[in-house]
């Protein structure tokens, strides 16, 4: 069965066709990456997936539900978590806060004017951050935290709703390469445990490549291929596009 | 209205227009690039108007008259300049808009300076040499010196453009309006590039201000009276726009020309005094554009700022100390009757000062944790007021039934303007709460019948056993200090939260399921609801109330008594509020020169503390606590 | 309820006394209160505050009243109404005073009223024009020394309809005073003069006239009369536009208060000429009375009288004077005594009415005139306002506060 369905996605930006026809599933709990150049129409299916950007055409469904039309909220609703690309906190608040405000929100309980927010979910907070080895960071301010503990922190935000699919767009985004392959060792952990979906678009061709299930490239749009580690690395087209002479080599893939 | 009487006016428009336009287009620049809402531009135009019409007088003539105009646009420019090295350059990290309470006590300054110098006669300087007349056009008189207006207005933005367009200063104006931090990365000298642009922007206004002294006289209210304008026009425009300044106050001046032209019309039995609506009329046009376009005719989206103030610490729920502290408070405000036996004014004192906190918390409710700054609080204070006065005055309602009619009338409006408020932000935000209050303040004023007008509702006094000075003020400390700590509870529990998430990151809130839009619009009402307690309880403090109960200027001792007590901390408005009242009631007895000892106080203050009273007070805790 | 009221009122005598009996037994003064809206009314109320500093001087230099020297505490009203009612408060409480005086702008002279009302204070309204204070919203307690809107508007009104013109225009700020004026002038006109028509009406808001705008508005609707009601920075900017754009050119134009030095000087060489107006010639007028008090006026100040000079010397000798009636500063006495109180003025005696609590103190009609390129007025004349002022009968029906 499949968790998430594409159908026919497409949006245009003042003519420029950014996402053109594409379409992909994933199952369940597959780890599934997305990538192509920039520029390739990555983030722009990632923001019409999570509610951000409306789609000129095409679908989305999840679970049998129909996602295109729905707010980001709604779909958050549905099971479906997300980070970002810049990762960042509430920032007026405890790491462990920042948590609870997305377990209130899970249990619908935002419009409560009594019992105070700091004790409600305290236990289930902790838990999210031991998960993520934040546990200890609990009452910090969220604000002091170094970058690679806040991607972790959200990381446990996501988790609250314990969503079936989780949206991660570059979640190693500004990190070292190192702590990179620390965290996406384990979200892949997470979700094992889970039996999450994940849908990641990512940069760096080492994480992709040692730890997604599965692989779709974008091109200017398109999907251009579909398919395991071994399958993209061979394709000729993602060659072409990745590591031929082509104008959408970016200087910055080569770099990071 | 014939078409002719109709063009002519349309032409007449275009001199007043110019006029808006200079004062609306140093605003914007300054806005533009160091963000910082400068109440005190029209305290600069004043200027203007009084230092030309010094040099056309002393000097005389068409050199004093011509020569005095760009003397005194140059002078203003270094007084600008004077006021961002000297204060303003101190205090660009503290929270936002605490520059504000900087320039509003600049304009309490200024204003008694001008008092001093100049004297309290209006000073109407003499005509233009060379331009004294006037030429037929339509058949009627146009003269010389507003065609000269008409012209000069398109020229001095064309100057604008040439200038931002082709000069290096100018390009980095450009770019610090679009994108202050990549200024700062690019390298760019940020305090010289601030002085200057505050420097031209005074520059402007005093050049606007000279411009007039041929038309109107100089008078100590030009202060407020332009400062509401030029926000006006700024925000109609697009902060930070040249052009959309121009058209903006091109359209202003033509609705109101248009407004005076047709006078009386009849509509059947009905007959309306379209000459009235020049009350209100900018402020019907900016909340028509702000809900049709939430970024003004022709601004941009602001990239948000990166707020260059240290953020707020997490709120954390109140130490034993706290709670100790406040219980002493609240031992000590119930025990002030007998404490204060043998002088009832403390008791008259306590209960403007309850009020005042009852105020500024509702406002620091919305502004702090909500992130919406509210520059029209004084619309639900009014609401509020007006809903216990009219059941008193139309229905002889009893006092407990008025009461309780203030948070509901308060909070029906807070409601309805809230809806469409919370769908901006940041300063946009603020100038369509503006815009609510005044046209509340507008209908309140012309609805003569029901409200008693500029005159307002008499005879709403409390009644049995309220009715003496102690029991009214218990009365009045009972509700504050509920509405206070109601207030506070909300901010600890869900839905506290829920309003502090929406306003860190609204992307966020949204992505685990807040809608942010909603949660705002509740915060809004439940602020209103309590600011309308508030109100009634200033009805029957007074006795009377006016139209001036929903004035700017209440709407701005808000803002100033939430900024001076700390915008990030809970306790900070009661702080602020309290401080602001004493200090104000007591200064006015003091001396003849108030205003500029409160502002000279104020100032103060804002250097000492630049992240309010109570802020800068936990600093110096945690500093102590440090060294320890 | 004379007897509850009398109660009321010994009881909160008795309370003051007991508060402040130290106040009360060192007090070699008579105090008296005054609350100004001095920070933005300052063109009037700069020579107000000199002319009442001159009365108490005069005052205090004959001995005072009662053997005791008047003492005025005065205080800025913030210039809103929320304010002058805790500062008259802190007047009454903290000072211990039980004589209010002064005010301005209408809205505050009302809210002081009606506190005056409320808390058995005296109060005598200096300035302020609304009719409210003496009628709908008079009170027992308070009394009014300026000449009102509804007198202006009659003193001029003979003028006015002397014109015989037909097609007015009207302009006048958009608030109570400007509404009042004009609803006055407009009823008392279409007694007198049935054919009459209105033409325009603008109502700008105060302070913040669009002069050209108004004009041509004006000039469109062809009137051959124009009443207007502008004063201060409206009045200025309503004059050089009108006189630039020639919309005065052969037209009657009666003005309220234009004859003022306040709102007359500024406007220097360019003074309408011909407009029949309500004002204050201070430099022509040569009754003995008035002499007296120009000269003194003049050798304290080296400066001359404004009408807001008048105003307030005239205040502080009607309190002076009541206060020597009554023989105690007790609020009963002093109201008693101030019912029929005659008072010698610059402009001549005059007296507080007993029905309405209204001073009959006139004002000088006449027409602006040029001299020394300076506006003054010519072909004046006083109008004492008793022969103004609606009759004791017709009052009752204005005024439902029982005395």
């Amino acid at each position: 069965m499949n968790d998430l369905a594409i159908r026919s996605l497409s949006k245009s930006f003042g003519g420029v066709r950014a996402v053109n026809e594409v379409s992909f599933d994933i199952k369940r709990g597959e780890f599934l990456a997305l990538i192509g150049p920039n520029g390739a129409g990555k983030s722009t299916c990632f923001n019409m997936i999570n509610g951000q950007l409306a789609s000129d055409s095409g679908e989305i469904w999840f679970e049998g539900t129909k996602l295109t039309g729905k707010k980001p909220r709604e779909i958050w609703r549905l099971g479906i978590g997300r980070t970002f690309q810049v990762a960042a906190t509430f920032n007026s608040m405890t790491v462990i806060e920042n948590v609870q405000m997305a377990l209130i929100s899970h249990a619908n309980q935002i419009y409560r004017l009594w019992r105070p927010a700091a004790s409600l979910h305290r236990e289930r907070a902790l838990e999210l951050l031991a998960q993520v080895g934040m546990r200890d960071a609990a009452d910090r301010p969220s604000r002091e935290l170094a970058y690679g503990d806040v991607k972790r922190v959200e990381l446990a935000i996501a988790l609250a709703n314990d969503p079936r699919l989780l949206l991660m767009d570059e979640p190693t985004a500004g990190m070292a390469p190192k702590e990179r392959n620390d965290l996406i060792a384990l979200v892949k952990r997470l979700v094992i445990e889970r039996g999450i979906s994940v849908l990641f678009t990512e940069h760096s061709m080492d994480v992709v490549f040692a730890f997604a299930d599965r692989i779709i490239v974008l091109a200017r749009g398109r999907l251009i291929a579909d398919g395991d580690a071994k399958t993209i690395r061979d394709n000729p087209q993602v060659r072409e596009v990745y590591f031929g002479t082509g104008k959408t080599f970016s200087k910055s893939e080569a770099s990071s | 209205m014939s078409f002719n009487a109709f063009l002519f006016q349309a032409i007449n428009g275009l001199s007043t227009a110019s006029g808006l336009f200079f004062v609306a287009a140093g605003l914007s620049l300054i806005f533009g690039v160091t963000r910082i809402v400068n109440i005190a531009h029209g305290s600069l135009y004043m200027i203007g108007t009084y230092i030309a019409y010094s040099f056309a007088t002393k000097l005389g003539g068409a050199f004093g008259f011509w020569g005095g105009i760009v003397a005194t646009a140059l002078l203003v420019g270094l007084i600008g300049a004077a006021i961002e090295i000297v204060l303003l350059r101190r205090i660009y990290r503290a929270p936002e808009l605490f520059q504000l309470l900087a320039t509003f006590a600049l304009v309490l300054v200024i204003n008694d300076a001008t008092l001093w110098i100049w004297g309290p006669e209006d000073l109407l300087g003499p005509r233009a040499p060379g331009l004294t007349g006037s030429i037929e056009v339509l058949g009627r008189r146009l003269p010389t010196y507003d065609i000269f207006l008409i012209f000069i207005g398109p020229f001095v933005l064309w100057m604008l453009h040439l200038a931002l367009a082709k000069t290096r200063f100018g390009r980095l104006m450009r770019a610090a309006t679009q994108d202050r931090e990549m200024v700062g990365a690019l390298g760019v000298n940020q305090a010289m590039l601030f002085t200057g642009v505050f420097a031209l922007g005074a520059l402007l206004a005093g050049l606007g201000g000279a411009l007039q002294i041929a038309r109107e006289p100089a008078t100590l209210a030009t202060d407020l009276i332009v400062i509401g304008d030029a926000f006006v026009v700024v925000v109609v425009g697009g902060m930070g726009s040249i052009s959309g300044a121009y058209l903006a106050a091109v359209i202003i001046a033509e609705v109101k020309a248009l407004c005076i032209g047709l006078g009386i019309v009849h509509f059947g039995a009905l007959s309306v005094n379209f000459s009235k609506l020049t009350l209100v009329a900018e402020f019907l046009v900016m909340a028509a554009v702000l809900i049709a376009r939430p970024y003004g005719l022709l601004g941009r989206e602001q990239v948000a700022v990166r707020s260059v103030a240290e953020p707020e610490e997490p709120m954390r729920p109140a130490t034993p100390t706290v709670k100790i502290a406040g219980l002493v408070l609240l031992v000590v405000l119930v025990c002030l009757p007998l404490i204060a036996k043998n002088s009832p004014y403390t008791l008259v004192l306590g209960v403007d000062v309850l009020i005042a906190v009852l105020f500024a918390t509702s406002l620091h409710f919305i502004m702090g944790p909500g992130g919406m700054h509210s520059f029209g609080h004084a619309a639900y204070f009014g609401l509020g007021a007006y809903g216990a006065a009219l059941l008193v005055k139309w229905f002889a309602a009893p006092m407990g039934l008025a009461l309780a009619a203030a948070p509901v009338l308060a909070l029906c409006g807070a409601l309805l303007f809230g809806w469409f408020a919370v769908r901006l932000s940041g300063v946009y935000l603020a100038m369509l709460t503006l815009a609510f209050a005044q046209i509340v303040w507008a209908a309140v004023f012309q609805w003569e019948g029901l409200t008693g007008g500029s005159n307002g509702i008499l005879g709403i006094w409390p009644a049995a056993p309220f009715d003496s000075r102690g029991p009214f003020y218990f009365l009045t400390l009972a509700l504050a200090a509920l509405g206070v700590l109601l207030l506070r509870k909300f901010l600890f529990a869900p839905f506290g939260y829920a309003m502090r998430a929406g306003r860190d990151s609204p992307l966020r809130a949204e992505a685990i399921g807040l809608d942010v839009k909603r949660v705002h619009w509740l915060a809004f009402a439940i602020a209103g609801a309590v600011c309308g307690v508030a109100g009634g309880l200033f009805a029957f403090a007074k006795g009377s109330i006016s139209a001036e109960t929903i004035g700017v200027g209440r709407s701005i001792d808000g803002l100033v008594m939430v900024l001076l007590g700390g915008i990030q901390t809970l306790s900070g408005p009661i702080v602020g509020a309290s401080v602001f009242a004493v200090l104000q009631d007591t200064i006015m007895r003091s001396t003849e020169y108030w205003r500029a000892l409160l502002g000279g106080i104020i100032l103060l203050l804002v250097l000492a503390f630049p992240s309010g009273i109570v802020g800068g007070f936990l600093k110096l805790v945690s500093r102590r606590k440090a060294a320890s | 309820m004379m007897t509850a009221r009398h109660f009321g009122t010994l009881a909160i005598a008795g309370a003051l006394a007991m508060s402040f009996g130290h106040a009360v037994l060192a007090q070699e003064t008579i105090k008296i209160g005054e609350l100004n809206s001095y920070k933005t009314q300052t063109a009037f109320l700069d020579p107000y505050k000199k002319g009442w500093e001159l009365a108490i001087e005069e005052i205090n230099a004959k001995g005072g009243v009662l053997g005791k020297k008047l003492e005025v505490i005065s205080r800025d009203d913030g210039s809103n109404p929320g304010d002058a009612v805790r500062v008259a408060d802190e007047l009454v409480t903290r000072e211990g005073v039980n004589i209010l005086a002064g005010t301005f702008l209408s809205n505050i002279g009302l809210a002081v009223t009606e506190f005056a009302g409320k808390k058995q204070v005296f109060f005598l309204a200096a300035e302020p024009l609304t009719d409210k204070i003496t009628w709908a919203n008079g009170n027992k307690y308070t009394f009014r020394l300026r000449t009102t809107t509804y007198m202006q508007v009659a003193t001029l009104l003979p003028d006015a309809l002397a014109a015989k013109k037909k097609r007015w225009a009207l302009v006048y700020p958009n608030f109570e005073y400007g509404q009042a004026a004009v609803a006055a002038f407009k009823e008392m006109m279409k007694a007198k003069q049935p054919d009459i028509e209105f033409v325009t009406e603008q109502a700008p808001p105060l302070g913040k006239v669009d002069a050209g705008a108004v004009v041509q508005a004006i000039d469109d609707a062809k009137p051959d009369a124009i009443f207007n009601v502008l004063f201060g920075a409206d009045f200025s900017k309503l004059v050089r536009e009108g006189t630039t754009r020639g919309t005065f050119k052969d037209k009657t134009v009666v003005s309220l208060l234009s004859g003022e030095p306040e709102y007359l000087d500024p406007v220097k060489e360019e003074a309408p000429v011909g407009w029949i107006v309500t004002g204050f010639p201070w430099d022509k007028i040569k009754t003995p009375e008035y002499l007296t008090f120009l000269a003194a006026y003049q050798k304290k100040y080296s400066d001359y009288p404004r009408l807001g000079s008048v105003v307030g010397y005239v205040t502080m000798k009607s309190l002076a004077a009541g206060i020597a009636k009554a023989g105690s500063t007790d609020t009963e006495k002093l109201i008693t005594a101030f019912k029929g109180l005659k008072v010698d003025s610059p402009f001549g005696p005059f007296m507080y009415r007993a029905s309405d609590h209204q001073a009959t103190l006139g004002t000088y009609v006449g027409k602006i005139a040029l001299e020394n390129g300076k506006g003054t007025m010519s072909d004046f004349k006083f109008v004492d306002g008793a022969t103004v002022l609606p009759s004791d009968e017709e009052v009752k029906k204005l005024r439902p506060a029982t005395d």
